[in-house]
């Protein structure tokens, strides 16, 4: 049956999130995207709402299930707060994410406690590449069996924490198909260039790689020989992207709606002119629908059934929700939104980002 | 428990809603759209007989499901997406029913009920439109005076949907607005049940339409239209304008079902054309990798789930029996939009083909516009949302 309502349990989490997302994302936000490094407290204080061991069974050193729904719901909030301290804290799970959807057993039991220690831990995963048409299924990054080995070539950008990750979870072209391989630190041939300067997501550490005959064992391929449902894992990827979408259109609506509520002109507030208002009833009806489709989107992912589609329309509407209701936010405050003094030009930037980076993120 | 998974009850009546799509109307929308005002009769004695779609406040002698609405909805959506104008021909109570449940007194609705359980096709039909009101409806200067042991009832309204279905081609009732008091505005504004035949009231023109055409749409004249005290729906002391407005929360999520039904139609037979001309929409591919064509069709499936979703969420406040003004206007204000958008751009991807009356996206095109007009224009309902979220009164934000 329909139901529109989230379980008790979630609530819980959304309002963990939320007051995290106040309290330690907001406040640090520009401070953080002035000096292009993660405030130290969102990992800290986030790592303590145990969001990524509550996804992982027992019997792998974590204390619940995984649930794409659960993890949206949250992800929504977190990106609420601010988008580069949503990716930073959930960094991690790019790597521990795809073993629990995609790895063997061994995989599992060797890797997934990493990510349940008490304090935490970076991951990484390396998907995009730097060229004109990147598409996730014909990867220009090969990896070719070597004997008992894999060998890796090719470029990628927009690694989150590259250097700081212990694992990395590298995408690559394989027998003609996109795979994913648990690359270590310090493996030979792998290069991590310096730091990405962009447009936007600036306190998250993005880092450019260069793969030169990149020799890992066999072992180390996301799944064994049997591979990784990669479709599954990029539809998760681009749900929990999406979630984060609405979270970022929500903040800077939010704040377009206060200003249009207090800023007089002409006698009145602004928002008392339907240029104004319609445009806010435009952003929170897309907002509304967007929310919508990334549930959908999760609900059927959690339901096992394939999400391409889901994930992918949910994918495309939120990030186009999500600029849009930044440009206008920015718009709505005119030039107080172009300054840095004020949020939303930060939200523009960070939002730009959605619907073009990929693979930066799995809930 | 957040959950997109249809209930047995709501998957079982849609298939069936198809069938009848499929079967018992698509084949005719060309011909009723061709013979403006001419009723499917046909159909509309089928729909009777099976009694399926007799839905919404017609189920005293079956439990009231769960999901109520939902189910008034899902059948609103489906048989949209056949046609529009049979759509509007469902003998069922529609708008003037949903006046009737929203502000009626209990015998007002058992002698609707008992209408409905005829064996003759019924239908209701509200007006409320003037010809110099139509969003500003608190405005309307049709007047009911008392005389005696009798309501009177002077005035002409405009646009009323299916008034020669419920007053002339069945024994029907009609749902009219009048003040009792225009010195007093909103509060003045009272709902009266006329049943059909009663002397007075007239049907002067039926409207000929860009779309739609299978419906009728009249305007009615109320000369000393005479009705028994008991036909003010409610009582004195229930809320006119409020009562109107709720009836809204309803019909506009059903509205929009309407539009949502049109454009999925629209979308269906693109992507059925597609195919046979070998073009597959690669769903996760980059878009920089897509054809226009496969954009085009992507972005409208989103914008078309988009707005379905605001609906069931919308109808699905109604059957918690949660408020649901906000979200009833978003998915109106939405539908109207995307239904409008992408039957025309339906017309634009066929092309020519799109633009020969031989195909039905034309007709899909002319149809839909109206679900951007009916039950609140885009505009109102973008008012409605805007005052709500940006908490002005309706003197703050005009």
């Amino acid at each position: 049956m329909y139901s529109f309502e989230p379980t008790e349990e979630q609530k819980i989490i959304v309002d963990a999130a939320k007051k995290l997302a106040l309290k330690e994302f907001r406040s640090r936000m520009r401070d953080a995207d002035e000096a292009g490094e993660p405030a130290p407290e969102w990992t800290r204080a986030g790592w303590e709402l145990g969001m990524l061991p509550a996804n992982i069974p027992e019997e792998y050193g974590g204390f619940g299930e995984h649930s794409s729904l659960t993890g949206v719901l949250a992800a929504e909030e977190l990106a609420w707060g601010d988008l580069s301290a949503t990716l930073a804290l959930a960094a991690p799970n790019l790597v521990a994410l795809p073993i629990l959807l995609c790895g063997t057993e061994e995989q599992k039991k060797a890797m997934l406690p990493l990510f349940c220690t008490e304090d935490y831990v970076h991951g990484s995963a390396a998907l995009m590449e730097p060229q004109f048409g990147f598409d996730p299924f014909t990867l220009k990054t090969s990896a070719t069996r070597k004997g008992g080995d894999y060998v890796l070539d090719g470029i990628k950008c927009n690694v989150p924490f590259a250097a700081e990750s212990d694992w990395m979870l590298v995408y690559a072209a394989c027998e003609g198909k996109s795979e994913a391989f648990l690359m270590p630190k310090g493996t030979a041939g792998l290069t991590v260039g310096g730091r990405e300067q962009n447009m936007g997501l600036r306190a998250l550490p993005l880092y450019a790689v260069e793969l030169k005959e990149c020799r890992i064992p066999a072992s180390q391929r996301l799944g064994g020989e049997a591979g990784c449902d990669f479709s599954l894992l990029l539809n998760a990827s681009r749900v929990a992207l999406s979630a984060m979408g609405v979270g970022v259109a929500r903040a800077a609506y939010e704040f377009a709606l206060d200003h249009a509520k207090n800023r007089k002109a002409f006698g009145e507030a602004i928002g008392q002119r339907q240029s104004i208002a319609f445009t806010l009833a435009d952003i929170i009806t897309d907002i509304e629908a967007a929310r919508l489709l990334v549930w959908e989107a999760a609900w059927t992912l959690d339901q096992k059934r394939d999400a391409t589609r889901e994930a992918y329309l949910a994918w495309n509407f939120t990030s186009d929700t999500a600029l849009t209701a930044a440009d206008r936010a920015v718009q709505i405050l005119g030039g107080y939104g172009y300054i840095r003094d004020y949020p939303v030009e930060l939200w523009l930037r960070n939002a730009r980002a959605l619907g073009i980076i990929e693979g930066i993120a799995i809930v | 428990m957040i959950s997109f998974e249809k209930s047995k009850m709501i998957a079982e009546q849609m298939q069936y809603a198809e069938t009848v799509a499929r079967e018992k109307i698509r084949s005719q929308a060309r011909y009723y759209d061709d013979h403006e005002h001419e009723l499917p009769w046909e159909f509309a004695r089928f729909i009777w007989d099976e009694g399926r779609m007799t839905l919404d406040c017609l189920r005293p002698w079956a439990e009231v499901p769960e999901e109520e609405f939902m189910l008034q909805i899902v059948t609103t959506e489906m048989i949209s997406w056949g046609d529009l104008g049979f759509f509007m021909c469902l003998p069922w109570p529609a708008l003037g029913g949903n006046a009737i449940m929203v502000s009626g007194t209990e015998e007002q609705k058992a002698l609707v009920r008992d209408k409905f359980r005829g064996d003759k096709p019924t239908w209701c039909c509200m007006a409320l439109t003037e010809s110099h009101c139509g969003s500003d409806s608190s405005a309307i200067r049709t007047r009911a005076v008392q005389d005696g042991d009798s309501w009177v009832l002077n005035g002409e309204k405009l646009f009323v949907t299916s008034a020669q279905k419920a007053m002339i081609e069945s024994e029907g009732y009609m749902v009219v607005w009048a003040t009792i008091d225009p010195s007093a505005g909103r509060a003045g504004m009272k709902p009266f049940l006329i049943p059909a035949k009663t002397p007075g009231v007239k049907l002067t023109k039926l409207e000929n339409k860009l779309g739609l055409r299978a419906s009728d749409t009249a305007v009615v004249i109320l000369e000393d239209c005479r009705l028994p005290l008991e036909n003010m729906l409610g009582s004195h002391s229930t809320k006119g304008f409020k009562g109107a407005m709720a009836t809204f929360d309803k019909a506009r999520p059903a509205a929009a079902a309407n539009g949502v039904g049109v454009a999925r139609a629209t979308l269906d037979f693109l992507k059925e054309q597609l195919e046979l001309n070998g073009i597959k929409i690669r769903y996760g591919v980059s878009r920089n990798l897509m054809s226009s064509i496969e954009r085009e069709i992507v972005d409208m499936e989103a914008q078309l789930r988009a707005a379905w979703l605001l609906v069931l969420k919308a109808a699905w406040l109604v059957d918690q029996k949660k408020p649901n003004t906000l979200e009833s206007s978003m998915s109106k204000a939405k539908a109207g939009d995307i239904a409008t958008k992408i039957t025309q751009k339906g017309i634009e991807l066929m092309g020519s083909l799109g633009y020969s009356r031989q195909l039905l996206l034309e007709k899909w095109a002319r149809d839909a516009k109206v679900t951007d007009l009916f039950e609140g224009t885009g505009q109102i309902n973008r008012l409605i949302i805007a005052r709500r979220i940006l908490g002005f009164s309706s003197k703050q934000l005009k």
